[in-house]
Parts: C-alpha cells; sequence; structure tokens
C-alpha cells in the first residue's frame, strides 16, 4: 500500500497537459457519479431505521452483493493507479504487491470471517471484547480501531488531493485543497445519510464501474497485442529500456540487504494485515448469515483476484507503449501511468478516442477514492459510537437513538479531521502511513482476533498487551524509520534520528503482538467466568447460535 | 444487566451455560474438523507464499529462467500465487458446505430448540446478550439473523 505516497509526492509536476484540456469531461463524469451515489445515499438513508440499519445495512445484503462492497472498499487508488504504476516502472517488482493483497484474503476467509459474523454485532470491538471485561477491551478495541483507520483515511485524502489535482491539471495549493474539502464533505454525506446501507451501495457502483475501466482498458491492450502475453511482457521489457531484468524481482527491493528485509516486512504485513482491517471487518456484518458472509469473500477473492490479474496488463502495457520519460514526467512515481495508457490506446492524446477514455479512467479513479474513504470514516465512527461512546462511557446505558446519533456526529467530526490532516499533510510523504495502517492491523488486531477466537487460555491483559503492544510498538518504530526522518523521501527530511532501518515495522511488530497477548494471558489469571464465555463464544461462533 | 452472568441463584436458570456443548462429542467432531482443515491449511498456504517472497529476494537468477517466449518462472509463481489463492479458497467453501455445514447447522437448531424452551420454561432467564444491549426486544436473538 506504500504506493499511494507515490500520488502525493510530486503533485508540482505538471499532469499530462492533455488532461487538463479534457478538464470538462472529466468534471461532468465524476459529477455524474456523485450525484448517482448521492442520490443512491438519500434513497438508503430513508431506508435507514435503527442501529442495524446505519452499522450494518440491516444484515440484508446478499454474499455476493457484499462480495462487490468488499471489493470496493478493498481496492483503493492505491491499488488501482499505485500498482499500475509501479509495473510500468518497477516491472515484476509492482507486481509483487498485488499478490500480497490478494493472498491475504484467505486468511479472512479461513479463520475470521465466518466466527466474526456469529459472533459480532456491529465492530471488531464486540468480538475482541466477547470473553474479556467490557470497558478496558472495547476501549483498546476502539482506540485500535480509529487509529488504523485514521492512518489509512490521511493517506487517502493526501492521495486524493494530489492525485484529483494531477488529473484534473490543478497545480495551485488553494485548488488542492479544496479538493480535499470536497471529497470530505461527499464522503460525510454518504456516511451520515445513508449509513453502512448507502455505503454500501456507493462500493458496489464504484466497484463496478472500477472494473468495467479496468477491462476495457486491458481488453484494447491486448487486443494491440494479438492477445499474447509473451509479446506483451518483450515489448514492456524493450521498451523500458531495462531489458529482461524488467520482468525479473529485484528493480525496486533487491537493491540492498535491508531493502531485502524490509520486502519480506512489507510482505507479512500486507498478508497479515487484511484480516484486521477494521473498515473490512465490519462488511461482514451486512449479512445475514456466516455462510453469506464465507461467499461474500469468495466473491470478493474472484473480483479482487481478476482485478489484480489485469493491473498487470495496465502496467506492463503502459511500459510497452509509453516512454519511461512519460509517465515519470506526469508523475515521478507512475501514479498516472493508468490514465496515461487509457488516453494512449484510446487513439492518442489528439483524439476523441483518447479523450473519452482519459477521462472515464480518471473519474473511476476518483470514484475509487470517495468510496474507500467514506468506508474508512464509517469504520471509524461506527466504533467510536458503538465501542467508546456507547459501551465505555455511557457504559451500555445509551439508547439505540442516541448511539446512532453519535456515530453521525463522530463521522462529522473524523470527516473534518481527515480534511485538515489531508490538507496541512499535502506535503507529507505518506507512504508510511498505509504501510502503518496494515502493520497495525496485523501487529495490534489480528492477534487479538485469532486469540479471542480461538485460544481458551487467553485474558483481558493478553488482549490489552497485544492490542497496545502492537499499536505502540508499531507506531514507535515507524517513528524512528526512514519513513519519518533521515532520507529525502521522509515526512522531514531535514532531520534525522532514524535508527530503526526498515521502512515497515511489521517484521517486529507483528510477532511482538502475538507474544505479548501470549505472555499476558500467561502471567495473568484467567477471570472466573473465562470458561464459560469462551465456550459460549465458540459455540457461537462456529454454529452461529444466538448469532444478531 | 449484560456483563454480570454470574449469579448463581438456584430456581430460574440464568444465561446458559455453554460449557457442557463446548465439551460434547458433536461439537468436539465440528471444532477438531475444522481446526485440522484450517490450521495446516493456513501455514501452508502463509509458507507458500513466504516461500515465493523469499525466492524473489534471494533467487533472483533462477526466477529469471525463461519457460515460454518471455514468460519466466518468477512470473509462473507469481501466476501460481493467483491460482493457489483461488484453488485454497474454493476448495475451503467445498469443505466446509460438505463437512462443517450440516453439523453447525443441526446444532444450532437443537441449541436454539433448547433455549427456547429454556425461555418459556423459566420465566425471566432470557439468555443475555452480552455484546450489546437488547432493549425491548425480548427474545428478540434471531431477529435480524
Amino acid at each position: 500500500m506504500s504506493l499511494t505516497h507515490q500520488v502525493a509526492a510530486p503533485a508540482t509536476q505538471l499532469a499530462a497537459e492533455s488532461a487538463s484540456e479534457h478538464r470538462p469531461l472529466i468534471i461532468t463524469l465524476f459529477s455524474v457519479f456523485v450525484v448517482i451515489t448521492l442520490g443512491v445515499t438519500v434513497w438508503a438513508g430513508r431506508r435507514t431505521k435503527d442501529a442495524t440499519d446505519f452499522y450494518a445495512g440491516g444484515r440484508q445484503f446478499t454474499g455476493f452483493q457484499n462480495g462487490l462492497a468488499i471489493s470496493g472498499d478493498y481496492m483503493s487508488a492505491a491499488s488501482f493507479l499505485g500498482i499500475a504504476g509501479a509495473i510500468a516502472l518497477a516491472g515484476y517488482d509492482g507486481f509483487l504487491y498485488s499478490i500480497g493483497f490478494l493472498v491475504a484474503w484467505l486468511v479472512a476467509l479461513l479463520l475470521v470471517a465466518e466466527p466474526l459474523r456469529n459472533s459480532g454485532r456491529y465492530t471488531m470491538g464486540d468480538v475482541l471484547a466477547y470473553r474479556m471485561r467490557q470497558r478496558p477491551v472495547r476501549t483498546a478495541a476502539g482506540v485500535s480501531t480509529i487509529v488504523v483507520s485514521i492512518f489509512y483515511l490521511l493517506a487517502q485524502m493526501v492521495g486524493a488531493g494530489a492525485l484529483v489535482a494531477l488529473l484534473l491539471g490543478i497545480t495551485g495549493e488553494t485548488g488542492k485543497n479544496l479538493i480535499v474539502v470536497f471529497v470530505g464533505i461527499v464522503m460525510i454525506l454518504y456516511v451520515t445519510i445513508g449509513g453502512m446501507k448507502g455505503t454500501t451501495w456507493v462500493q458496489m457502483i464504484k466497484a463496478c464501474l472500477l472494473i468495467g475501466g479496468t477491462v476495457i482498458i486491458t481488453f484494447l491492450v491486448f487486443h494491440k497485442f494479438n492477445y499474447n502475453l509473451s509479446s506483451l511482457l518483450g515489448a514492456a521489457a524493450e521498451n523500458s529500456g531495462k531489458g529482461a531484468s524488467f520482468l525479473e524481482p529485484g528493480l525496486k527491493y533487491g537493491v540492498s540487504t535491508t531493502s531485502k528485509i524490509d520486502f519480506i516486512s512489507l510482505g507479512l504485513a500486507l498478508i497479515l494485515g487484511t484480516a484486521g482491517l477494521p473498515h473490512i471487518l465490519i462488511r461482514f456484518y451486512t449479512v445475514p448469515t456466516a455462510k453469506a458472509a464465507r461467499k461474500s469473500v469468495n466473491w470478493a477473492i474472484g473480483i479482487i483476484g481478476v482485478f489484480y490479474l489485469m493491473t498487470i496488463a495496465l502496467g506492463f502495457g503502459a511500459a510497452a507503449l509509453l516512454s519511461q520519460k512519460t509517465i515519470t514526467d506526469s508523475n515521478a512515481a507512475g501514479n498516472t501511468a493508468a490514465p496515461l495508457l487509457a488516453q494512449e490506446i484510446g487513439g492518442g492524446a489528439d483524439s476523441t478516442g483518447g479523450a473519452v477514455l482519459l477521462a472515464m479512467i480518471s473519474a473511476v479513479a476518483f470514484a475509487t477514492i470517495l468510496a474507500v474513504v467514506a468506508g474508512l470514516t464509517l469504520a471509524s465512527s461506527s466504533s467510536f459510537a458503538h465501542d467508546l461512546y456507547a459501551n465505555v462511557i455511557r457504559r451500555g446505558k445509551a439508547t439505540e437513538k442516541e448511539e446512532v446519533k453519535a456515530a453521525r456526529v463522530s463521522a462529522v467530526i473524523i470527516g473534518g479531521v481527515a480534511i485538515g490532516l489531508g490538507i496541512f499533510a499535502g506535503k507529507l510523504n505518506v507512504a508510511g502511513l498505509v504501510a502503518l495502517a496494515f502493520a497495525v492491523a496485523a501487529s495490534a488486531n489480528l492477534p487479538t482476533l485469532l486469540y479471542s477466537l480461538f485460544w481458551k487460555r487467553f485474558t483481558t491483559t493478553g488482549a490489552l498487551w497485544s492490542i497496545y503492544g502492537g499499536l505502540i510498538s508499531s507506531v514507535f518504530l515507524v517513528f524512528f524509520s526512514p519513513v519519518v526522518t533521515g532520507k529525502e523521501t521522509s515526512m522531514f527530511p531535514d532531520v534525522d534520528f532514524a535508527w530503526f532501518p526498515l521502512q515497515n515495522p511489521g517484521l517486529i511488530s507483528i510477532p511482538l503482538g502475538f507474544l505479548l497477548g501470549w505472555v499476558g494471558s500467561l502471567l495473568s489469571k484467567d477471570e472466573g467466568a473465562g470458561g464459560a464465555k469462551y465456550a459460549e463464544l465458540e459455540v457461537r461462533s462456529m454454529t452461529g447460535v444466538g448469532a444478531h | 444487566m449484560d456483563t454480570a452472568p454470574e449469579h448463581a441463584s438456584p430456581g430460574p436458570p440464568g444465561p446458559r451455560d455453554y460449557t457442557d456443548v463446548q465439551h460434547s462429542a458433536e461439537f468436539g467432531e465440528l471444532r477438531r474438523g475444522y481446526r485440522s482443515f484450517v490450521f495446516p491449511l493456513t501455514v501452508g498456504f502463509i509458507a507458500w507464499y513466504l516461500l515465493y517472497v523469499l525466492l524473489s529476494n534471494y533467487a533472483g537468477d533462477f526466477m529469471g529462467t525463461k519457460v515460454v517466449g518471455n514468460i519466466n518462472i518468477a512470473f509462473v509463481f507469481g501466476l501460481a500465487q493467483f491460482l493457489t489463492t483461488f484453488l485454497i479458497a474454493w476448495w475451503y467453501s467445498r469443505f466446509a458446505a460438505v463437512k462443517l455445514d450440516p453439523k453447525a447447522e443441526a446444532l444450532k437448531t437443537r441449541l436454539e430448540a433448547e433455549n427456547l424452551q429454556r425461555e418459556a420454561g423459566g420465566g425471566i432467564g432470557h439468555q443475555t446478550d452480552r455484546l450489546g444491549k437488547e432493549k425491548g426486544e425480548l427474545a428478540g436473538q434471531e431477529d435480524d439473523a
């Protein structure tokens, strides 16, 4: 996911000049998307009556619908533009990302989705706190949900500003900030009006658009190469100027011992992070049964897998048809490679076909960002309202109405914070933020989730050690890593206190999260009812008895 | 009321204790079936993925060997990761549908019938949901499930 940062990097470089010429078309398409989705949101909002509707879309969605929505939540601009761009510039190494992102879904399918659906109600905290002392564990779960979501959200917001600015050819700070504000407002509207129902429909629409757009470009690329993968790869290798090494691992991560270890660390965070991402986990509550949750993950794996396969065509297609200079001139990290490819394959900068395809792909990219930030805002406001407000602050005495109201208010606040941070962080390199979101999710959330579901001896102390330990260690290590200081690409390049060499903390913090949960449990006493509570959780998670 | 299940009052039953179910042969079989399938498989696909990561890192020459045309081993390996992911998802789902779902379903139906009986017979002994507040909905456990 660290690809997102590249969106944010050198926005001052002029976008594809032609992008600004096609601005009216791009804006029109994008406006159509916003108007339609807001219409759907209002429609869904009218059908949102109680807390279950707001948090879980009434649990009425089918496995396929939810699978589509999960794909929509998961396929961010980072994977669409970032992976295509990374492949276009680094060849094979860009491809490595998509594999980690996809394989990670097996953890969700095999270990998490069904038990979570059976035992939880609205949030990840429901499951983590099930057998534990409610208030401390809910607090911890809420904190880690909000931290993960805010890091992820911030990265998307910064990316949104820079990317949209790039594609629309807006270079001024004010223009970019306005876009961040606009994105923030639309996302707040989605969440406060439509709740989970509205947001789910937005995700589905976005997923269809993204897949549709990608299918068209992929088809055109393959058509150009007579549907021959080998000749596409050959042309990419030759045109990239890097020859055969373009098709082999190592261009990006094989540079030094540290970069190799960093890649292992990243790989670990990717594969273990997905099943701990709160905005993904709450999607499993939108279907009626655990079986439907399983079905939705299967659909998601199919859709996301096919999508990532197509990004290979996009990336190598861009490398084959555009010069490396054209790609880097537009955006040093390659994030505009996919839109540029669309333009090229449609007939070039001066053709109508090129203009239409460029506008289409750009509008899809905006839609992608909007939908993903809405999902993140919903996850964090749900957790705030349900875990922190209703169960910790009000000690379970808030009415359903008050709880949903708190969720709406916190969505506005979180959206506001995201807008503010997005503007403030506009110049920062947000690489660490998304990688950190995955690393925190893998270090703090996943161990607790798995121990809670599968380990009888797990205790409240273990849960707290694991959540806070994973959370603090991952944030701490990133703070002292080259992501924050010491390098040109750091957030603060002028200072240097980076003693931790890796960009991604996962290699240390994930095992630490698991270890702390284990040690904390062994060193603390099982609180009497733990056995009975675990019996209830286990029976419920495996059979669905008593499930909401 | 939602977090205090341990009142040892006689008479009407408190929250259902599932320890007996957990220790029953029927549930044990379901759990064993699930765990013995899923745990080794998880270890397997994570190891397979890490092998791929390590080979990409440390076996560049091997990965660069061409297989057909411009398609090299690295590419085949990458596509194989996609393929195994699809296959494992399909395999698990089929296994779950055939081996786990019927058992889980049977157990659920039985337990729910028992719980209904308890509620009918035990008066106030409603099964508490300690995750949230049920408010108003008395026996509304299944309302939205």
